[in-house]
């Protein structure tokens, strides 16, 4: 590199660098922003039902009825409340103060003595689908439990023609955290890129300043380079943060290495820093820039990325257009390095996806730059 | 003084739609994302994939595999020949779980005892995971019970009715779809409202604007009316597309929604405008307007049920009109409720509109820095 481009280099970083300091904002988008939404997120953000709100309507007091009944007030799943009647179990549920409702009829314990097998009602409000769901799975648990126990007091066994054995990987205590942290950090890793860069080269076409570096002799690519530094600080020192808070703070194992995480969420950064200065340099007008970023950048990486909603559950044309996301490739890999470990065949191929829109959005932007001058 | 508000408003207007790009980024993303999102945000679990194991070669573990091959949950995408298989097609997400069957199955059930089953899940997504095993589950509980009762003739002692109330089939789209019209309705408004104090006082006409002779609520009415219009306006397209094109069922009135509506976009133009009028400059707004929407969109139940925060965070999502208008918006479509049924959602939320308003109104003369 020649001594005059690196000197030129440094005067454009140095500008950039003031404009950050000078402007809390920018500070506060890389370090506020991590911090408060992963405190969030990672609160806020579970999908593991716990104390569900059941109403039990017992109608006859037997043995039976009460020792079913009992496998509610044990499991850590339900909060029951016992209530004398259905009609007012189904106000509860209509006014929302339960979630479900176990039904144990009156003639439950006699038709259960003569072997008629007995129905056990139970509705659930269907209105959260994913929740009425696992409550239903719940449900099934506590009854199987029920009859297995109620086999072996009456000294049998319940022998089921397929002894099922479950094992999940990875997760073994199925803790939603697990996966949603490590997908959290690819949704606050999109804002803070776009958040950063969204506006700073539109500010300069917008102020006139564009022109005044335009002739002086810094050339495309180091105008780039001196704002693209700066801001890929800025934004790693983001990332740090949140990785720490992810690990410590949430107890998310971290089961890859830790250099390879580092590696692949700079390349990450490189994209979303990026597609901000694409976004800025399409638009040069701060204001549209800034309603794009708006519009485009949180909602797609909250719910096409796979983070939360899975990828593989979407219809076909769908699942073809999150390719078009580059968190969702970051999601993949974060929740291998995080949960599995370094699964090359994961990973490559996903970093190659992100390492292509990278070069597509700076590409463009150095593109469209040099255009101007024409 | 009606004039006056007019002019304002239709500069406003102007101020928004005058510019092509700015346009199109207000109208399009909405009813794109509408489409999208609708069909994306799913927790439904159909066609999971699906690899075998059967060491077993007898009828029984061929009938149970069978059930597994006809099932819509599952897609079977393999059959494995050795254990060595297993873990690298799950760590590479090849599969989402195995299914394994012991070697010993079908003799084991000819002596009378239980054929071993294995069902291994990948668990880097717990919920899908969970799904999984559920289907699993209800699967092989039910080729039991036919067992058993081919076999010995005998019921199981008791049996599980299931039955969900609103929503028959559990479809989780029924309860996004809804959810999504809160969400694009508080995104269009906020977008429109968030930038538009701040990009005056980055241009310096607000202070022009302040030297008028235009009280600050005839700011805050010029400056509210396209957010109300807007947002209004395009949750009404947002939400015909979940009537006409989601299906999902619409069981309330509209002479109920609409109030809660107005009532929800006010709140949020009221936060905009906080927002903006806290800001100095386009990038500051900007980062206020995230600053709001990713913790409101988070607490507000869009995604995760708001029951399964910890106590803190619950208290926490009493702030965010969006928790409200969520609940309302969902209860309206699927249990057709009405406002009796939602009264302690709407005062919450006025209160909140009303605080915002007034507070925008008085930071127009009182910048904060």
């Amino acid at each position: 590199m020649k001594p005059g481009r690196l000197l030129r280099l440094r005067g454009m970083i140095r500008k950039e660098w003031l404009q950050v300091v000078r402007d809390p904002s920018s500070i506060a988008i890389a370090f506020f922003l991590p911090l408060l939404l992963l405190f969030i997120f990672g609160y806020g953000v579970s999908l593991d039902a716990e104390n569900i709100r059941v109403a039990l309507v017992i109608e006859q007091a037997d043995s039976q009825s009460l020792s079913f009944a009992g496998g509610f007030d044990q499991s850590p799943y339900f909060a029951p409340m016992l209530l004398p009647s259905i009609q007012e179990a189904e106000t509860a549920l209509r006014e929302s103060r339960v979630d479900g409702i176990v039904w144990l009829r009156h003639n439950f314990g006699r038709d259960y003595l003569r072997k008629e097998s007995p129905p056990i009602g139970v509705i659930v409000n269907g209105v959260d689908a994913n929740t009425a769901r696992l409550i239903e799975g719940y449900v099934q648990g506590i009854w199987f439990g029920w009859l297995e126990q109620q086999a072996e007091r009456a000294g049998r066994t319940l022998k089921s023609p397929v002894r099922l054995e479950q094992r999940i990987w990875f997760n073994p205590e199925v803790r939603s955290t697990d996966f949603l942290v490590p997908g959290i950090l690819a949704v606050i890793m999109t804002l803070i890129g776009a958040l950063l860069t969204a506006l700073v080269i539109a500010r300069e076409w917008e102020r006139g300043t564009m022109e005044a570096l335009m002739v002086t002799r810094i050339s495309v690519v180091e105008i780039l380079m001196g704002k693209l530094i700066p801001y890929f600080i800025l934004g790693m020192g983001g990332l740090v943060l949140a990785l720490t808070m992810a690990h410590f703070l949430f107890q998310v194992p971290i089961r890859g290495s830790l250099w390879l995480l580092l590696a692949v969420s700079a390349l990450f950064l490189w994209v979303a820093l990026g597609m901000g200065f694409f976004i800025s340099t399409i638009f040069k007008s701060q204001f549209v820039a800034a309603l794009v970023a708006m519009v485009s950048t949180f909602l797609p990486a909250f719910i096409l990325s796979g983070f939360i909603f899975d990828i593989r559950s979407m219809p076909a044309v769908i699942q073809g257009l999150t390719h078009l996301i580059a968190a969702r490739y970051y999601v993949a890999i974060l929740q291998t390095l995080f949960l599995v470990g370094d699964v090359w065949s994961v990973i490559l191929p996903n970093a190659a996806a992100m390492a292509a829109m990278g070069l597509f959005f700076h590409g463009m932007v150095y593109r469209k730059t040099r255009k101007q001058l024409e | 003084m009606g004039h006056r508000i007019l002019a304002l408003i239709v500069k406003e207007f102007l101020a928004l739609f005058r510019d092509k790009k700015s346009r199109l980024a207000v109208i399009v993303p909405p009813i794109l994302q509408l489409l999208i999102f609708g069909y994306a945000a799913t927790f439904d679990l159909e066609h999971a994939a699906l690899a075998i194991f059967n060491e077993d070669t007898g009828p029984f573990s061929r009938d149970l595999v069978g059930r597994f091959e006809r099932s819509t949950g599952f897609a079977v995408v393999g059959y494995l020949r050795s254990e060595a298989e297993i873990q690298p097609l799950i760590d590479r997400q090849g599969a989402l779980l195995v299914l394994r069957i012991g070697e010993q199955c079908s003799a084991e059930v000819a002596r009378g005892e239980g054929c071993p089953v294995q069902v291994l899940i990948d668990g880097r997504n717990s919920n899908t995971a969970m799904l999984a095993l559920n289907s699993v589950r209800t699967i092989v509980a039910d080729f039991n019970e036919e067992r058993i009762e081919q076999t010995t003739g005998a019921k199981l002692p008791a049996r599980l009715n299931l039955r969900a109330w609103f929503n028959p089939n559990l479809e989780s789209r029924w309860f996004i779809v809804p959810g999504i019209v809160a969400l694009l309705a508080m995104i269009v408004t906020l977008v429109v409202t968030a930038l538009s104090v701040a990009r005056e006082r980055e241009a310096g006409t607000f202070d022009q604007l302040l030297v008028t002779p235009l009280h600050p609520w005839e700011i805050l009415i010029g400056k509210a009316m396209p957010g109300l219009i807007v947002g209004v306006g395009e949750a009404s397209l947002i939400i015909a597309v979940a009537v006409f094109w989601f299906r999902v069922p619409f069981n309330g009135h509209l002479a109920t929604l609409y109030p809660a509506l107005i009532v929800y976009v006010l709140s949020i133009i009221g936060v905009g405008l906080m927002i903006s009028s806290f800001s100095a400059t386009l990038q500051q707004a900007l980062l206020g307007a995230f600053l709001f929407i990713v913790p409101a969109v988070t607490l507000s139940g869009f995604s995760t049920p708001i029951a399964n925060m910890p106590d803190f965070m619950q208290a926490l999502t009493y702030l965010d009109p969006m928790r409200y208008f969520l609940t309302i918006v969902r209860r309206i479509f699927l249990e057709g409720a009405g406002v009796e049924y939602f009264w302690h959602e709407l005062w919450p939320m006025s209160l909140i509109a009303v605080v915002t308003l007034a507070l925008a109104t008085w930071l127009f003369r009182h910048r904060m820095y």
